[in-house]
């Protein structure tokens, strides 16, 4: 079967619209986030209109419905990742995620695995989104531990060459990514994962950029944290997931309703996991959404998609780098990346250019792609970014190349 | 094309040959402000004798409306009383948050009215005001020495 973009777009309602003036919708910004399909819609929209109650609470009918849904959405999300249920937690964003296990180990007990002091070290690259930078620099600065990290080569790859230098003896986590939101570059994972539990720490993954493109299986990947967003993956705002098979070993973060096992005045002790990491009332329609998401992918395919990503990713670098004075900002390949592609236009500053493609119906992403560090490290205060996924084809690629054009003319 | 109401002929033209670029050697307050959302950044030197702005010159990496608004606002300013500068500030943020509803004052804000088709484009606004902000801050830093 070979891939029918058509077909796909038919499903996403939004690409029946048009844009500034009746131009045809050229959606290259999916690396911020993604168009969701009626499936996922109506899921969520279904949850509001038939089964909505408190899951986990409730002795009535519209409780247990609830309730079903909202871990029938986790056994979804389980199987898509080649995972158990009880490994997965929902959170509010791949952003509270990451802060989950940074802010949990920070309450880990002295002496346990992930407990950290003064003696030991946080990695993380130079390629990460602040969302897997951020939470570590303040966990080192919480516990003193210090904070190092893998330097990214002029071509927008890892730098893997002092690998044992850079993950020592007392390195408790090393965090980073599985794919580049800027430069699309692939990360190696073995030699990390390897290094890492060679030295006893955990390998957390920001699976933001990969999980929606690429079959992901958990076994295979050997980290020990995998975190992801949902709407970056077709499915709706405010639910992120996390993965981890250490669950169980690792204190909880936010206290509350629903992560007890039994409260006193004086103390309390906690529901196993995933419920200790899911306080209050979680997002649940967003939860049963997510599960028509990874549904909806899973029937057209995650091997599929990738394929068809690569292949438009190779169409996309080749058509750009025919355009006079345009520099691709990482790797000008398909070998181990992913459909974000960055660039820069001569002199054209990228806001401007994002106006400019803006006004001929396409959408991408302008700035420092909340990766500031990288982008001053690669000698370019800010870029263009155009991010693919299922719904694009060559022709949004050459509305692309022509809007460029355009734009060369325009503020020539 | 509606993109001309943004990209008027004067803010490329101060895009492209900017004012008062280049940091001067000494000054009354420099201020450094930062636009966390794209990147654009400015450093800018203020001197005043007597309630009088006497110079003005940055220097900073952004966009044409970042660059250009500075250019014309450094422009517009040198040799206003603080008192005068506040009012066109404020006249110009005015501007900006009008939602393409007003033309702005020539009499007044000279070329800055030039930006004012930036007011329809919200995301376009603080690129605008990075440099009048610049301006307000260092105003009051070196008013209060």
């Amino acid at each position: 079967m070979s891939f029918n973009v058509a077909k796909v777009r038919k499903d996403f309602p939004i690409f029946e619209r048009t844009i500034r003036d009746g131009k045809k919708l050229v959606y290259l910004d999916s690396g911020a986030t993604s168009q969701k399909p009626l499936t996922v819609i109506d899921a969520e929209s279904n949850f509001y209109k038939f089964n909505n109650a408190a899951v986990h609470r409730g002795a009535h009918q519209l409780a247990e419905e609830a309730t079903d849904a909202y871990e029938g959405a986790r056994l979804k999300v389980a199987n898509f990742l080649g995972a158990q249920e009880e490994e997965i937690v929902f959170t509010k964003s791949a952003t509270e995620s990451l802060n989950l296990i940074a802010y949990a180990m920070g309450n880990a007990e002295p002496g346990s695995r992930f407990a950290l002091t003064a003696n030991n070290r946080i990695v993380v690259t130079e390629m990460e989104h602040h969302a897997n930078l951020i939470p570590w620099q303040q966990l080192a600065a919480r516990t003193g531990a210090s904070l190092s990290w893998f330097e990214v080569t002029p071509e927008g790859r890892l730098d893997l060459s002092k690998i044992d230098s850079v993950i020592t003896e007392g390195t408790k986590v090393v965090a980073l990514t599985h794919q580049s939101n800027v430069l699309g570059t692939i990360n190696p994972l073995d030699a990390i994962v390897k290094r890492a539990h060679e030295v006893g720490a955990v390998v957390v993954l920001d699976a933001c950029q990969s999980v929606p493109h690429m079959p992901i299986d958990v076994m295979k990947l050997g980290v020990d944290f995998i975190t992801f967003s949902g709407h970056k993956a077709v499915g709706p705002t405010g639910v992120g997931v996390l993965w981890s098979s250490l669950l169980n070993d690792l204190p909880p973060f936010l206290f509350g309703g629903s992560m007890i096992e039994t409260v006193t005045m004086t103390s309390a002790t906690w529901a196993p996991a995933p419920r200790k990491f899911e306080a209050g009332v979680p997002n649940m329609a967003q939860a049963v959404g997510l599960g028509a998401a990874v549904d909806y992918l899973t029937n057209i395919g995650m091997d599929e998609i990738f394929k068809h990503e690569v292949e438009l990713t190779g169409y996309l670098i080749n058509g750009l780098l025919q355009i006079p004075e345009l520099s691709i900002v990482g790797p000008n390949n398909t070998e181990s990346r992913g459909g974000s592609v960055s660039f820069t236009v001569g002199e054209i500053h990228p806001h401007d250019l994002g106006q400019y493609l803006d006004s001929q119906g396409v959408a991408v992403r302008t700035g420092h792609h909340c990766a500031w560090p990288l982008t001053r490290k690669l000698g370019v205060p800010a870029t263009t970014r155009a991010s693919l996924y299922l719904y694009n084809d060559e022709s949004d690629c050459d509305a692309l190349f022509a809007a460029i054009t355009g734009a060369q003319k325009y503020f020539a | 094309m509606e993109l001309d109401s943004l990209y008027q002929e004067v803010i490329l033209d101060h895009y492209k040959h900017p004012l008062n670029k280049g940091l001067s050697n000494t000054y009354g307050a420099q201020v450094h402000h930062v636009n966390p959302s794209c990147g654009d950044e400015i450093t800018l030197n203020i001197s005043a004798k007597d309630g009088v702005i006497t110079s003005i010159t940055w220097d900073g990496v952004g966009c044409s409306i970042s660059q250009a608004s500075v250019s014309i606002a450094s422009d517009l300013l040198i040799g206003k009383t603080f008192v005068q500068a506040q009012a066109l500030s404020e006249e110009f943020v005015d501007l900006m948050q009008s939602k393409g509803k007003k033309a702005g004052d020539e009499s007044t804000l000279e070329d800055a009215v030039a930006l004012a088709g930036v007011s329809q484009y919200p995301a376009r606004i603080k690129c605008a005001l990075l440099g009048w902000m610049a301006i307000k801050d260092a105003s009051i830093q070196t008013q209060s020495k």
